[in-house]
């Protein structure tokens, strides 16, 4: 596995749908075009769900990687400004 | 001359509790109507109906308070508004669905253009009792398929396709079922525990899942008097035609074996379900 360089993080286990997409894309926004950040998110609906909505953004997905702690760590490079 | 009330029932003009006052049903195909439309039966339900609009609960629309005198008055200035009026009694009903591929971002087929063949195939069929078809994009199944006579339910027949997969992990938390397994840098994928949701395609970022449209069927759902589920039956139709043969081989079989006021579900239930499936799948495989 590819190691990245992450910019920014964002924990997203402190809220619930549909907060957790809307926390996940108000961090999104604040980068710039290409820069990489790791979002952690709950086991369960927000990793059910967050990814796709993100990649439904536009976003790239690169990886998710799960923390064993019942949380997991996903990795977007941001697409567009 | 004595007032034919079957007739006008049957077009559509349901007899209300207040004497010489009837609720007009209109036709809507998939819960759509267009603005035009939506003026036009104001408009009538203020000069006929005394303002009042019911919404059904399978996406019709009615006028009620409609009088005797006004039936043919009302009907022709529906008509000139595009506007046509819809069915009771023993035929084929309302045809329903969600919104679909076209608007959803979660459906996998257009459900409205398919309602509109399914209503233009079969809308007002005469039937030994009412049948109901419904339609929905996806299996959220938020126009509850399993509540028709015959359900219809998107979905994917879904291909993973290992030269664009990175092995990120999104599909196997995506999928509900539980279907898909990495494990030492290998992906797994279990058909048995596939349910065609489609959740892999629309997650992935790679487009590492290819996800082909089908159709899910269920047969003899009925939420009135008797409350039954629809059976799903057949794995996922690929094409519309095949769906056609189904539906026409289901409403033969109803024709065929329904005494008059029994729905679908009543009729398999006594000639069996084993002869139900039976003349489903000659007619898909034989044609």
């Amino acid at each position: 596995m590819a190691d990245y360089t992450i910019d920014e993080t964002v924990d997203i286990t402190d809220v619930v749908c549909p907060v957790t997409f809307v926390k996940a894309k108000v961090a999104l926004e604040e980068l710039d075009e290409g820069q990489l950040i790791s979002i952690r998110m709950n086991d369960g609906e927000p990793v059910q769900n967050v990814p796709r909505s993100i990649k439904e953004e536009g976003h790239q997905i690169l990886k998710l990687t799960d923390n064993g702690d019942g949380t997991y760590n996903l990795i977007v490079r941001k697409v567009g400004d | 001359m004595a007032v034919d009330y079957k007739a006008l029932k049957n077009g559509g003009f349901m007899r209300q509790v207040q004497k010489n006052n009837f609720s007009l049903r209109l036709k809507v195909v998939g819960g759509n109507l267009t603005a035009e439309q939506l003026i036009t039966i104001a408009e009538i339900s203020k000069k006929y109906g005394g303002g009042h609009v019911h919404l059904t609960s399978r996406q019709g629309v009615e006028i009620p308070f409609i009088k005797l005198a006004d039936v043919d008055a009302v009907k022709a200035e529906l008509e000139s508004g595009n506007v046509n009026t819809g069915v009771c009694g023993p035929r084929v009903r309302t045809v329903t669905a969600c919104q679909g591929s076209a608007i959803c971002p979660s459906g996998c087929i257009d459900t409205y253009s398919l309602a509109q063949e399914i209503s233009d195939r079969y809308f007002g069929r005469e039937l030994p009792h009412k049948f109901k078809f419904g339609v929905t994009g996806c299996v959220n199944n938020c126009l509850k398929a399993e509540e028709n006579d015959l359900g219809v339910k998107g979905g994917y027949a879904v291909e993973w396709l290992p030269d664009l997969c990175t092995l990120c992990g999104v599909c196997v938390k995506a999928c509900r079922e539980g279907a898909i397994t990495i494990n030492n840098e290998q992906l797994t994928m279990n058909n048995e525990l596939c349910n065609n949701c489609g959740r892999c395609v629309k997650s992935c970022p790679f487009d590492a899942w290819r996800g082909e449209p089908g159709y899910i069927l269920s047969f003899g759902g009925t939420f009135g008097n008797l409350i039954a589920k629809g059976e799903q039956f057949l794995p996922i139709i690929r094409d519309k035609e095949t769906l056609f043969r189904a539906a026409d081989a289901a409403l033969a079989f109803f024709d065929e074996h329904a005494n008059p006021g029994e729905r679908l579900r009543v009729a398999i239930d006594r000639a069996g379900w084993d002869k139900f499936q039976q003349a489903i799948l000659k007619e898909i495989e034989h044609g």
